[in-house]
């Protein structure tokens, strides 16, 4: 019997958002995002762009289920992202978020950080987490400094750290906010290595927000979107993107120029 | 009465009775957390709560040791110099159990802990909280509740009981020695000081005393993990939020000191 393709075995969009309107976590009577329409299937790269501010790490959190639509829905591989309480943890790993800055635990080491899912749902010792996690590690080239802790650490490390700790529970959905924001430029470069392989390698599906396109720029394996004063727009391939935004995309592109120049 | 005046006691009405809600909403998700997930992570959760059981526990041993000398030292001294032209039978082994047994070992314990440690909470939750690791345990599927509340509850209930022991027991020592030093002819020799003692206490009074401290540290824990996690914050928010918990916490422990005081009455032990 052959194997399932990934669509038959994944036959729900892996993120589709009908109506939703993402609230700021802060204050949810202050709306985002409003009437978002947006579907992602299996194995898409999806780039959201938008300026700083523009509310694209709430719409990640909606995304992630982490914040509930002020209206609308949020349907995680087929289900309800409202009903992704407790008793359906699996399901909820299915989903990983990498924050801007890490949001890595202060008070861990770097491999208590990276190991802490781990730990916390498989009730792995540390011996044990040591021998599962040692490939991921040697990869991501994190092995030096799995003692320190995340103040010990320059923002490059922590980032990666962050992306390894939502990697160790094998997401299927990568949502990643700004991940390339204030890295240095080999940092840059290994980034989108790194998450070209994964996309390739897992069939990962990736969602990430930027306020930089340039590194996607012209891209046409990718699909885009952009939030711009409260509108969200999928619009689909770069081409797309550039003819129906154009100007937006032009003051985006400005917008990273300058800030690199700074 | 004015208008403004009326509004203005109507919205701390409305304010106290709110957060009195959220209080309570927030202690019943605690303790239904700690019954439905006794089990669950046990190797992330175990050091977890031996660190906050240190934390609330013996890293204050040093400061509740001078707080013992300091009790003991002022209970006797200023009880035994006003009542000791009395001359009562067992008045200093009377004294020290009413006063260091019932009522100021257990609240002193419990306020100097929710100074040294619930303070801490609220601003280590309330920062964790503005600067999104919240959220980072949220991501991860792992319950905030679980991972960042419950150690703390535990630690300071079992934190306050211990504390409170050895605040008595120090405070009975060093009452005992001043006693001695300085008015010999009132004081008893030690096996008549402690049989004093022992004859005061009652068996209720070691429940009680159980039963308090551990009320004392939960409502610590629960007051000050409330305002450093259940809502959102910014970090400039923190510190203000900080010195609103210690204040409940304050209040809510008097009120519970005079339930128990209500209990005492209504058992015949004062």
């Amino acid at each position: 019997m052959s194997q399932p393709t990934i669509k038959e075995a994944n036959p729900f969009p892996v993120l589709e958002l009908c109506q939703a309107t993402a609230g700021a976590r802060l204050d949810p009577g202050v709306v985002l995002a409003a009437d978002v329409n947006w579907t992602v299937n299996c194995g898409e790269y999806w780039v959201v762009a938008g300026e700083q501010h523009a509310g694209k790490t709430d719409l990640l959190m909606l995304a992630a289920g982490l914040l509930p639509p002020v209206t609308g829905t949020c349907h995680l591989f087929g289900m309800d992202a409202r009903q992704l309480d407790e008793h359906r943890i699996a399901e909820r790993l299915r989903v990983g978020l990498v924050f801007e800055d890490g949001q890595l635990f202060p008070e861990l080491t770097l491999l208590q950080n990276i190991a802490l899912p781990l730990q916390y749902h498989r009730n792995l010792s540390a011996e044990e987490v040591v021998r599962v996690l040692e490939p991921l590690f040697d990869r991501m080239e994190l092995t030096p400094l799995a003692g320190r802790r995340p103040a010990e650490l320059s923002r490059n490390w922590r980032k990666r750290a962050g992306l390894a700790r939502a990697l160790v529970m094998e997401p299927e959905l990568l949502l990643l906010d700004n991940p390339l924001h204030g890295l240095g430029a080999s940092h840059r470069q290994w980034w989108l290595k790194f998450l070209d392989e994964l996309h390739r390698e897992r069939s990962l599906t990736v969602v990430l927000a930027t306020d930089d396109l340039r590194p996607w720029a012209g891209d046409e394996r990718r699909r885009f979107a952009l939030l711009h004063e409260g509108v969200f727009s999928p619009a689909g391939s770069w081409a797309e993107l550039c003819r129906t935004h154009a100007r937006t995309v032009a003051a985006l592109q400005a917008g990273a120029e300058t800030a690199t120049a700074n | 009465m004015p208008p403004a005046f009326a509004n203005r006691v109507g919205h701390q009405l409305v304010a106290f009775l709110l957060t009195v809600r959220g209080l309570g909403a927030f202690a019943l998700i605690i303790l239904g957390v700690i019954f439905r997930k006794h089990k669950v992570a046990r190797e992330v959760m175990q050091p977890r709560i031996r660190h906050e059981l240190a934390r609330s526990g013996s890293n204050l041993i040093p400061v509740f040791t001078f707080l013992a000398l300091a009790l003991g030292f002022l209970v006797v001294g200023q009880t035994v110099t006003q009542l000791g032209a009395i001359k009562v039978p067992g008045l200093v082994g009377r004294v020290m159990d009413t006063v260091v047994v019932r009522e100021l070992g257990p609240l002193l314990a419990a306020m100097l802990i929710l100074a040294r440690v619930g303070a801490a909470n609220v601003i280590e939750l309330g920062t964790a909280r503005a600067t999104g690791e919240v959220e980072a345990l949220e991501a991860l599927a792992i319950d905030p509740v679980h991972y960042l509340v419950v150690p703390r509850v535990l630690g300071m209930a079992g934190g306050v009981f211990a504390l409170t022991m050895f605040l008595i027991l120090g405070a009975l020592g060093s009452g005992y020695v001043m006693a001695l030093l300085f008015f010999p002819d009132l004081t008893p020799p030690p096996g008549q000081y402690l049989a004093e003692i022992a004859d005061w206490l009652n068996w209720m009074d070691f429940v009680l005393i159980l039963v308090k401290t551990v009320a004392f540290g939960f409502i610590i824990a629960v007051v000050t993990c409330y305002h450093g996690l259940a809502q959102p914050l910014r970090q400039e928010q923190v510190s203000g939020v900080a010195v609103r918990a210690v204040t409940q916490g304050i209040v809510a422990c008097t009120l519970l000191d005079l339930v128990f005081i209500i209990v005492y009455l209504a058992n015949g032990l004062v």
